[in-house]
């Protein structure tokens, strides 16, 4: 079987591995024991596996682990403890009460994060229009969106 | 004024950080050495015999460690039951096969198992086997499937009825030969599938004292001894270190991988691992009952609604699973939340080769409440009186009784909260005509749905405490958490009760040999039964903490109170001790550090099936849901603009979690108003999430919360459930609004917008 050598920086560190071709990011990631990289679909559809690729929001089951070759991946975990806006994100969704099962959080709050980001503004339909490519099936959204909301505001304000 | 500390603020989860920084683990994310991938070969046909299966081809690829079919199963044939203490017989326990043997009764029904080195070598394996197939015609209609001379849909019966119910009281009859309107109309209400993000997986090995240990996430623990029977093991070598689920809602309850895997890792000896895919996730598990709904209600001119007659017809699939609690559920709620002198609800299931259908967040509630508040509207329209009178006219007051001729014993809150709903929209002053050429409809519906299960089954819960040394607590119970915040809730009871911060309770749960069990996270039960058995144990604790505390302050324990990490006088709190120094002193005097508590909720006997009377379900929690729509009249797209959700949750004891369920549920079955579960002839034609559509936040409207704090519920403190009630009115809110809106009554889920023009076109 053919394989791939790549070398990609995750969370700060740098991977070597050999991948088949057809290796989603995502696989990869969970491979190399990245879990809070979720799979809920695998085709793009769900945005459980959102991870940020070369600084930019990417969903890992539809991205190929060989294009990331010489790349840089951040995951929710890894960011949470460099990066400020990450952080701040992470403790918006525990005090909104934003979180229930979870499994969309890490995905959600990366997808929060582009959103502010790219110089997003405190508007809540806009946030929502942002994380639409991310599904939660309990929480209705609202408290994400106060979450989002409320870092967006701070980050306007600073 | 409120006395409390803990309990009713909104106090982050125990585990809300885990989660929020990516370290909370799945049935997923988790490996073992040597581990093996398992893999289920699913029927290819909804209606089959299987004439031979030959399995030689898949065994003998190197890395293939196990190819299993029905043969291999040592007892395939079970009954769910889902952890009640009581063995309730008749028609109440679903027979469901491990594994296709006979007939085929499904399309994506699991016909071999396989374990292998790889998930790659395990879905060759699975191409490899060779199933003869007897290709079947399948009956798809559940009326169709109970006409005499249908196809029989299982191998073993000779009739596809499933179960009959019937309630009666007062004279229909005369009452509609009195009666001054009379509306009769059908409608049909849609499958729907509970897309959690996490699907259906986990891992199995056997330890080193030969107990097959799972760690599968499930909505129901007690399935190890389900597993065991198939095993046929004694209970105890069947253990589940269960972990938390990425969302249940109803589509966890019956049994997904733990049989599976049993069965690998025995055959196999290695630890084996499984995970459905998306598409196997929505082919193969339930889907919530579609029915067919005949109603007949008849009203005085003043409003007043005299009788209704009822015919529910359910399509339960291919085996019956939870169909007959389901349907007790749809047969009881089947008047409504109405005061109702004369009642006549008949029903009856089918089994047909759809995918089975069994819980789902409402549990039967959800369709006779969506046909009831269609009544209702389609009356208030007819008679010239308000949405919001004609319910405030009809609805269950204090001291009314059910169609069983039950009386709740908790707070019936209706009348007001489907004022105060109806009001958030009122408020905003007439509704413009038209916005961006779109037409604005306003919708009311409201609801019951019980919290805590069937009384017949005799349900109860556990929780252990053990204070330890430097005055923390370990909470131990077997409470599956699918993301409701099931635990954390029985910490801040305990936190509560004991004066401690919620950060000194550390909740250890869901392990079937360890965990007191709380019974299962199903009937919206865990806060009523488990916080009642939280509340137990820990007031059995706290009276020695208090007594001997009493001593060290040399007053009587009523006059001492636990707060702020102290025993202090109620009177003088300057007086008081360290909580860790109480606790030092009963260690000392080897006075027992813990506890475990029993809660048990009222007992029933198991009801006539064909006059169903009495105490079916404990209590009930009352919602109301307000919706404005905009329709556009040349397509049929409409938009939900805004929810008002209320309901009267007893006491919210986690203001951020009953919020989130409030809001959660509001959305859930928004969806069911729109999601298409496209199935033809067995086949399901929306098995990815860019074909069944559920909501996303672009499609959210904002939601306005309004939680009434009776008091009046049997939880503790006079809470009430609210996870699946929070669903249950807002589905015929919208579809009340769009007929507001543009005067067409849709009367069948989904309503997709090639459906609404349709019956706009029909209409003009």
């Amino acid at each position: 079987m053919n394989e791939v050598s790549i070398t990609v920086t995750v969370n700060g560190t740098k991977i070597k591995a050999n991948v088949t071709p057809e290796m989603s990011l995502l696989k990869f990631l969970r491979s190399q024991g990245f879990w809070d990289v979720k799979c809920g679909c695998e085709m793009g559809d769900c945005g459980t596996c959102t991870v940020i690729f070369n600084g930019r929001s990417v969903k890992s089951c539809i991205t190929l682990a060989a294009q990331t070759d010489g790349g840089t991946v951040w995951t929710d975990k890894g960011l949470g403890v460099c990066d400020e806006l990450t952080r701040k994100l992470q403790k918006a969704f525990v005090e909104h009460g934003s979180i229930q099962c979870g499994f969309c959080t890490p995905g959600m709050i990366i997808a929060g994060k582009a959103y502010i980001e790219q110089g997003g503004k405190p508007d809540r339909k806009e946030i929502k229009k942002a994380i639409s490519g991310n599904l939660c099936r309990c929480t209705g959204y609202k408290k994400i969106v106060d979450a989002i909301y409320d870092v967006a505001s701070h980050e306007q304000e600073a | 004024m409120s006395c409390f500390e803990t309990v009713g603020t909104p106090a982050p989860r125990h585990d809300a950080w885990a989660k929020a920084e990516g370290e909370q683990l799945y049935s997923d994310d988790f490996a073992l050495p040597g581990m093996l991938y398992g893999k289920a070969l699913r029927s290819k046909y909804p209606a089959a015999v299987i004439r031979s299966v030959d399995t030689g081809k898949a065994k003998a690829v190197p890395g293939v460690h196990a190819v299993l079919t029905a043969q291999d199963v040592p007892r395939n044939i079970d009954v769910t039951k889902f952890g009640q203490m009581k063995d309730v017989g008749g028609g109440f326990e679903g027979l469901y096969k491990v594994l296709a043997d006979g007939k085929v009764r499904f399309k994506g029904e699991a016909v071999a198992l396989v374990a292998a080195e790889t998930e790659e070598l395990a879905e060759e394996a699975c191409r490899l086997i060779e199933v003869d197939y007897e290709v079947q015609p399948g009956v798809f209609d559940p009326e169709e499937a109970l006409k005499p001379g249908a196809y029989l849909v299982s191998s073993e019966d000779n009739s596809n009825q499933i179960m009959k119910c019937h309630i009666e009281k007062g004279d229909v009859d005369q009452a509609f030969a009195e009666a001054d309107l009379i509306i009769e109309n059908e409608y049909r209400t849609s499958a729907v599938d509970h897309t959690y993000l996490e699907t259906e997986g986990g891992v199995a090995w056997i330890d080193e004292n030969g107990v097959i240990t799972m760690r599968v996430g499930t909505q129901v623990l007690e399935h190890y001894r389900t597993v065991a029977k198939i095993m046929g093991f004694p209970h105890n070598k069947v253990r589940n270190m269960s972990i938390p689920m990425g969302g249940g809602f109803g589509g966890k309850e019956d049994i997904t991988v733990e049989a599976f895997l049993a069965l690998l890792t025995w055959k196999t000896k290695r630890p084996v691992k499984m995970v459905w895919s998306r598409e196997e996730s929505i082919e193969s598990h339930s889907k919530r009952h579609p029915e067919i709904l005949r109603y007949k209600s008849g009203f005085t001119k003043a409003g007043i609604l005299l009788a209704q007659q009822v015919d529910i017809v359910l399509d339960g699939g291919g085996y019956t699973y939870l169909t007959p609690w389901v349907q007790m559920y749809s047969n009881i709620n089947a008047p409504g939340c109405y005061r109702v002198p004369h009642i006549k609800i008949d029903s009856v299931s089918a089994l047909t080769n759809n995918t089975f259908t069994s819980a789902n967040r409402g549990f039967g509630a959800n369709q006779v409440n969506f046909a009831t508040e269609l009544q209702m509207d389609e009356a208030a329209a007819r008679l010239g009186i308000s949405p919001l009178e004609i319910r405030r006219k009809n609805c269950l007051k204090n001291g009314d009784e059910l169609c069983t001729g039950f009386i709740p014993q908790g707070h019936i809150a209706l009348e007001e909260i489907a004022q105060k709903a109806w009001k958030v929209l009122e408020d905003a002053g007439p509704k413009p005509d038209d916005m961006d050429g779109r037409k604005i409809g306003r919708g009311l519906a409201i609801g019951m749905m019980s919290y805590g299960r069937l009384c017949f089954l005799h349900d109860s819960s556990r929780v252990g405490l053990r204070i330890e040394l430097d005055g923390s607590v370990t909470l131990r119970a077997g409470v599956p958490d699918l993301g409701g915040g099931q635990a954390s809730v029985l910490c801040q009871i305990v936190a509560e009760e004991l004066g401690l911060p919620m950060d000194k309770i550390h909740p250890y749960i869901m392990d079937t040999h360890l965990t007191p069990l709380c019974g299962t996270t199903t009937a919206t039960r865990q806060l009523y039964m488990s916080g009642n058995a939280a509340l137990v144990t820990v007031h059995v604790l706290k009276e020695r903490i208090l007594k001997k505390a009493g001593e060290l302050l040399k007053v009587q324990p009523e006059e001492v109170q636990l707060i702020h990490e102290r025993a202090c006088l109620i009177n003088d709190p300057s007086r008081g001790l360290p909580f860790g120094g109480v606790v030092a002193a009963l260690s000392n005097e080897g006075i027992s550090l813990f506890h475990e508590g029993q809660f048990n909720a009222p007992f029933s006997e198991v009801p006539n099936l064909m006059d169903i009377k009495g105490r079916i379900l404990p209590d009930m929690t009352y919602t109301a849901h307000g919706a404005e729509v905009a329709v556009d009249e040349e397509t049929g797209r409409f938009e939900v603009l805004r929810i008002v959700a209320c309901a009267d949750v007893g006491k919210a004891i986690n203001r951020h979690s009953c919020e989130g369920q409030m809001e959660g549920g509001a959305i859930y079955n928004m969806g069911y108003v729109t999601e298409n579960m496209i199935q033809e002839k067995g086949y399901t034609r929306s098995h990815s999430l860019s074909e069944y559509l559920i909501p996303t936040a672009a499609d959210t409207p904002e939601i306005e919360t309004i939680m009434v704090e009776s008091g009046g519920g049997l939880g503790p403190y006079g809470a009430k459930g609210i996870g699946e009630p929070a669903d249950n009115s807002i589905a015929p809110a919208i579809v009340n609004a769009i007929y507001d809106a543009v005067g067409v009554r849709v009367k069948s889920l989904p309503v997709t917008p090639e459906i609404l023009l349709f019956a706009i076109k029909n209409k003009a």
